[in-house]
């Protein structure tokens, strides 16, 4: 008896459909969210995520919308983001049907903000998404989509964001995302040790080989990933099959 | 059926409302005394800081309909947080009282563990369950939280373990409640609340 390794498709919208691209270049549809996450549910995932990737926009009612339309198809937990930069935002987000919220920019500008979602929502629906990208020695944090550095390093954030009341790190590699070339394990496994809380990687997988890696060096405890699902280059079942044939804990539903 | 779902603002009662749709169960949610008092079969779920839910019920004085209701022998089913409340008291909030319909004090998991307990787990199955009635044994459940209830007590039917063993189910004659959350559980949690149903029919 033990806790499974957890696989998560990501939606990543535009508010309304799903795109894809790396950071709003080249971005083009690649589905309807309400029909992936039915078959995301339905294939065996353990979690979904929804993010609105053009938050600056306004379409926050275009989203919201999604969130409950999204909500509707799901008998798994929810993650929804993008844009939450005040407890109000992060309200209509959970009232729209999501499980936990995701935020990042908006935490590294006022760390607080954790601890009032915390406050309000419980450690458990918090969830600090961290934008990292190797720099020399150590991994910065990076906001706005990856664009902009700051001071901080991606542990000591890390580590201050749990403090602060986040419940879960999700942890993307600016170096891998979008490559397919696998998952940044020594910053996945530096994350996982530097944190009390789970660790959900991000960024570069494609191979099932990729998800063994990180669940096993990279001691990651969920592993996220877009387009190789979206695509049906990789099927959620199968991956799951592989994980358990290499013995890792994962849920296969029956 | 009709399942009265106790809504003190938990941010789960829409998914809980929903899944029991699903089912074909006509649902209504309250946070009023008079419709609790009046309900054939009682919901409540809970999820984040159980200060949040204790002061709530008590702003609304609903403890009293609640136990009252219970005591009645009305099938009455609490989630997560909605579990943990019917013991004595919880670590997360000392100065607030349970209900203490359940012997037992909430405690927060061990440290040697990550924290919360969040995802999918199994479970161990103690003696004959109505609530886990045509339910695979290997079946996973999601859970949330990072406080939980002794694995002792005579009303556990199933027990989890994360860092320590702990109450993941707990059936007493009407009293039903479950550690996990079977409205984000899949076809194993809709399981859950078919056979739910079956006992308050």
């Amino acid at each position: 008896m033990s806790l499974a390794h957890r696989i998560i498709p990501c939606l990543d919208t535009d508010g309304e459909r799903v795109v894809k691209g790396v950071h709003f270049e080249g971005l083009r549809d690649a589905g309807d969210p309400v029909e992936l996450a039915a078959r995301y549910n339905v294939e065996g995932a353990d979690e979904l995520v929804v993010l609105d990737i053009a938050a600056a926009r306004d379409n926050r009612p275009t989203f919201l919308e999604t969130i409950r339309r999204v909500a509707e198809q799901l008998a798994i937990p929810l993650t929804a983001g993008g844009g939450i930069r005040s407890l109000d935002s992060a309200r209509a987000v959970v009232r729209a049907g999501a499980d936990k919220v995701t935020i990042n920019t908006a935490a590294v500008e006022r760390p607080a903000l954790l601890s009032e979602l915390s406050a309000e929502f419980g450690a458990q629906a918090v969830v600090l998404a961290i934008d990292a990208k190797r720099e020399g020695a150590y991994w910065q944090v990076r906001v706005r989509g990856g664009r902009e550095a700051t001071s901080l390093s991606a542990e000591d954030w890390a580590r201050r964001g749990v403090e602060m009341g986040a419940g879960e790190i999700l942890l993307t590699s600016v170096d891998r995302d979008g490559t397919q070339s696998g998952f940044d394990i020594d910053l996945t496994a530096a994350i996982s040790k530097a944190v009390s809380v789970p660790v959900i990687a991000s960024g570069g997988a494609k191979l099932p080989t990729h998800f063994l890696e990180v669940f096993t060096r990279g001691a990651a405890d969920a592993a996220l990933a877009a387009s190789i699902f979206h695509d049906q280059v990789q099927s959620i079942r199968a991956l799951k099959e592989y994980l358990r044939a290499s013995h890792v804990e994962v849920r296969l539903p029956c | 059926m009709k399942v009265t779902l106790i809504d003190y603002g938990a941010g789960n009662v829409p998914s809980v409302e929903r899944a029991f749709r699903r089912l074909g169960a006509e649902t209504v949610t309250t946070n009023s005394a008079g419709n609790i008092s009046a309900a054939r079969c009682l919901v409540l779920p809970g999820v984040g800081h159980c200060s949040a839910l204790v002061n709530a019920l008590d702003k609304h004085s609903l403890r009293r309909p609640i136990l009252q209701a219970i005591q009645r022998g009305v099938p009455f089913l609490g989630i997560c947080l909605g579990l943990q409340t019917l013991y004595e008291s919880s670590e997360e909030a000392p100065e607030l009282p349970g209900f203490g319909i359940l012997f037992g004090k909430v405690t927060r998991l061990p440290e040697t563990v990550k924290l919360p307990h969040m995802g999918w787990n199994t479970l161990r199955v103690n003696r004959a369950s109505r609530l886990l009635d045509a339910i695979a044994s290997e079946s996973y459940f999601y859970f949330a939280h990072s406080f939980a209830a002794p694995a002792a007590g005579e009303e556990t039917s199933a027990v989890c373990e994360h860092g320590r063993a702990f109450a993941a189910v707990v059936e007493r004659g009407n009293l039903c409640a479950v550690q996990f959350h079977p409205e984000k559980s899949g076809d194993a949690g809709a399981q859950v609340l078919r056979n739910f149903l079956k006992v308050a029919a």
